[in-house]
């Protein structure tokens, strides 16, 4: 076992002009070759101070270079919650009664009146399905894109979200119970489990990308078609109506029910995910090396798709079809942790909370007689800032094989 | 010292019996070369020495415990592999690609331990790339890449190291650098199986040479032994000069004969 190198400079032990001209030189390395000196610094304690009172040393590179990874330790996650905290607030706040933030807090906790009622009956359950369906839409996203390699991979792939659909709608469609029953999620959960396993059956192990995206697309029109079928065959307009709208996806007029609905599923699917993490670091290099470092492939394929497809009915069940989350948060929050698709996951949940509680704000402000269904404000703003980000990462965007 | 073996190892690939009946046992603190024209099951041999495949007959055992009755995680701390033609899926920094060779111990990239900082820092170092920690890996070019895959694999400190042509698509230099890393590890008591196509190379650097046939072994030893010219015209169908030099044999292909 090799020790590291031996420290190049104790800066405690310079003077203060050695100092500052060591300081200035490791400044200048970061401005003109915008990359970090052939060297590691390593501080006691906070990295301005320190630099300034002569408290570091000085490693040659690659001696402690890996410890910086560690050391990686952005406001990320924090700002996430922070962000998420903020904008759920506004999601309370924000209607055609508005109600201000103080007065918020005050109606969760205690009898308000009018705005109690507002807040907890009508605003707090859109919030917290905005937040739980953007969570998992997010995590199931970072979770595909983790496992398939792929950084356009997303619950769309296998067609889950029309499958899902379609299992919903012959539910509402055969009557058999009313859109506030434990087996509207068990439906859609159901067609999206389905859609996932007939994708896997067809493009068969081992399948590229290519395969599995041409039998998704399939299956998602196979399912869509049955959709239409179920739409045009329904004797009753209202009910036609009613399933259109629905399909849109809408956080509007949701209860607690549906909170309830949704939530045990999301979790369920949030743990499977999230136990997938460790194994999906190994993944980065290709599923041979993945087996040979210990990880079960099978397994983690199997939690991950399983989750994505439970996360992606649950979703689905409560609020429709919403597009596009799960697709584009990844790309937002990878670049903040080295692209580590592990530790990509909880913060693409929480940013995709974060969007889909923006969202859902931004529907209600927009002046019109009808509320603007969010699952089309996701795809007018995902669509085009998705082929911005293809457009300006394309080197990132690797070429693959499954 | 851990002792690789395989067995009596036959493997079937779809309805080919890709493997029949090899016994190897690579010794260890030797570079143990596999030769052999395409198709003759080299990479097959390999992953069935890595666990990986499912042997037909006979198994692959290390210190006498088969590998299939081994868990996941003690033959991963045992035996490193590295796949031909590797690739990294995401702009991942070296240093955390390196770092991933240290799953088998239970750490995790972000939190290697002491131990694993030293395992990943001396790893870049037997491949020269001390300075390369922070560079995202799909950034840098073939030849550095595949250094920074097999740091990767010796990153894992395993006694067995497995690798499936180190070499191909290198320039020449970064030829003699994977060799001499692969070489200098074997030397510390490893035990190291590597594929290889240029049999100039395999024959100057390897200690050991496996010559694969149709799944069979036809021939094992030193080079010296097993690359003739005969040999090289029944299982490579070409016609070859094996010239003895001061650095090794010198193995000149110089024209195809009537194939099989």
């Amino acid at each position: 076992m090799s020790k590291p190198n031996p420290p190049l400079v104790h800066a405690e032990k310079l003077d203060g002009r050695q100092r500052a001209r060591m300081v200035a030189l490791i400044a200048s390395f970061r401005r003109t070759l915008r990359q970090s000196p052939p060297m590691t610094v390593r501080c006691f304690f906070e990295r301005k101070r320190c630099l300034s009172s002569g408290h570091f040393v000085l490693y040659p590179r690659g001696a402690t270079k890996t410890a910086s990874m560690s050391l990686f330790r952005s406001p990320l996650l924090p700002g996430l919650i922070a962000l998420v905290g903020a904008l759920s607030l506004i999601s309370l706040a924000i209607g055609p009664a508005p109600i201000a933030v103080p007065a918020v807090l005050k109606a969760l906790v205690s009898d308000q009146g009018a705005a109690g009622i507002v807040v907890r009956e009508i605003r707090l359950p859109r919030t917290a399905l905005a937040g739980l369906v953007g969570w998992i839409l997010g995590l199931s996203g970072a979770g595909l894109q983790g496992l398939l390699r792929n950084p356009l991979a997303d619950t769309a792939v296998f067609g889950a979200p029309q499958a899902a659909a379609f299992g919903a709608v012959l539910v509402i469609y055969s009557g058999l119970v009313g859109s506030l029953s434990w087996a509207l999620p068990f439906a859609a959960i159901a067609g999206a489990l389905l859609s996932v396993g007939l994708v896997v059956a067809v493009a068969g192990r081992g399948a590229t990308i290519v395969v599995l995206v041409l039998a998704g697309l399939a299956v998602g029109s196979l399912a869509g078609a049955g959709t239409s079928l179920a739409i045009s065959l329904s004797p009753n307009p209202f009910a036609v109506t009613e399933i259109v709208f629905w399909l849109l996806g809408s956080f509007e007029d949701r209860s607690m029910v549906h909170v309830l609905l949704a939530a045990p599923f999301i979790v369920l699917a949030s743990g499977l995910i999230l136990s997938a993490a460790p194994g999906l670091r190994a993944l980065a290099l290709g599923e041979e090396t993945a087996r040979s470092l210990g990880i079960g492939v099978p397994l983690l394929r199997g939690l991950i798709v399983a989750g994505a497809a439970v996360g992606t009915g649950a979703s689905v069940a409560v609020a429709g079809s919403i597009g596009f989350v799960g697709l584009v948060v990844p790309h937002l929050v990878r670049p903040f942790v080295s692209y580590d698709p592990a530790r990509t996951l909880v913060p693409a949940g929480l940013a995709g909370a974060a969007l889909l509680l923006a969202a859902d704000i931004a529907v209600r402000l927009v002046p019109s007689a009808a509320e603007v269904k969010i699952g089309v404000l996701t795809a007018l703003l995902g669509v085009p800032f998705f082929l911005w980000v293809i457009a300006r990462r394309k080197a990132d965007l690797v070429e693959t094989p499954a | 010292m851990r002792r690789l073996e395989a067995r009596s190892l036959s493997v079937d690939l779809a309805t080919r019996r890709a493997l029949d009946r090899i016994d190897l046992s690579p010794a260890p603190g030797r570079l143990t070369v596999i030769v052999g024209p395409n198709g003759a099951g080299k990479t097959t041999l390999l992953r069935a020495l890595a666990g990986l495949t499912e042997p037909a007959g006979g198994d692959v055992a290390l210190d006498g415990v088969p590998l299939a009755r081994m868990r996941a995680s003690d033959r991963a701390r045992a035996i490193a592999y590295l796949p031909q033609g590797g690739f990294v899926a995401w702009p991942l920094p070296v240093a955390g690609v390196v770092a991933l060779g240290r799953l088998p111990h239970g750490e995790k990239p972000d939190r290697l331990s002491q131990a694993g900082r030293e395992a990943v820092a001396s790893a870049l170092r037997a491949v020269g790339l001390q300075g390369f920690a922070d560079r995202p890996a799909t950034a840098l070019s073939g030849g550095e890449r595949a250094r920074v895959l097999l740091a990767r694999a010796l990153a894992t400190q395993a006694p067995v190291l497995l690798v499936d042509e180190p070499v191909a698509a290198l320039d020449p230099r970064h030829q003699l650098v994977v060799l001499e890393v692969l070489k200098a590890h074997a030397r510390t008591g490893a035990t190291v199986v590597a594929i290889m196509h240029d049999l100039t190379l395999a024959a100057r650097f390897a200690d050991d040479i496996l010559l694969l046939h149709q799944g069979k072994a036809e021939a094992f030893g030193p080079p010296e032994a097993v690359l003739t010219g005969a040999r090289l015209a029944a299982v490579f169908a070409v016609r070859a000069q094996v010239l003895a030099q001061a650095g090794g044999l010198l193995v000149v292909a110089e024209s195809p004969l009537p194939g099989p």
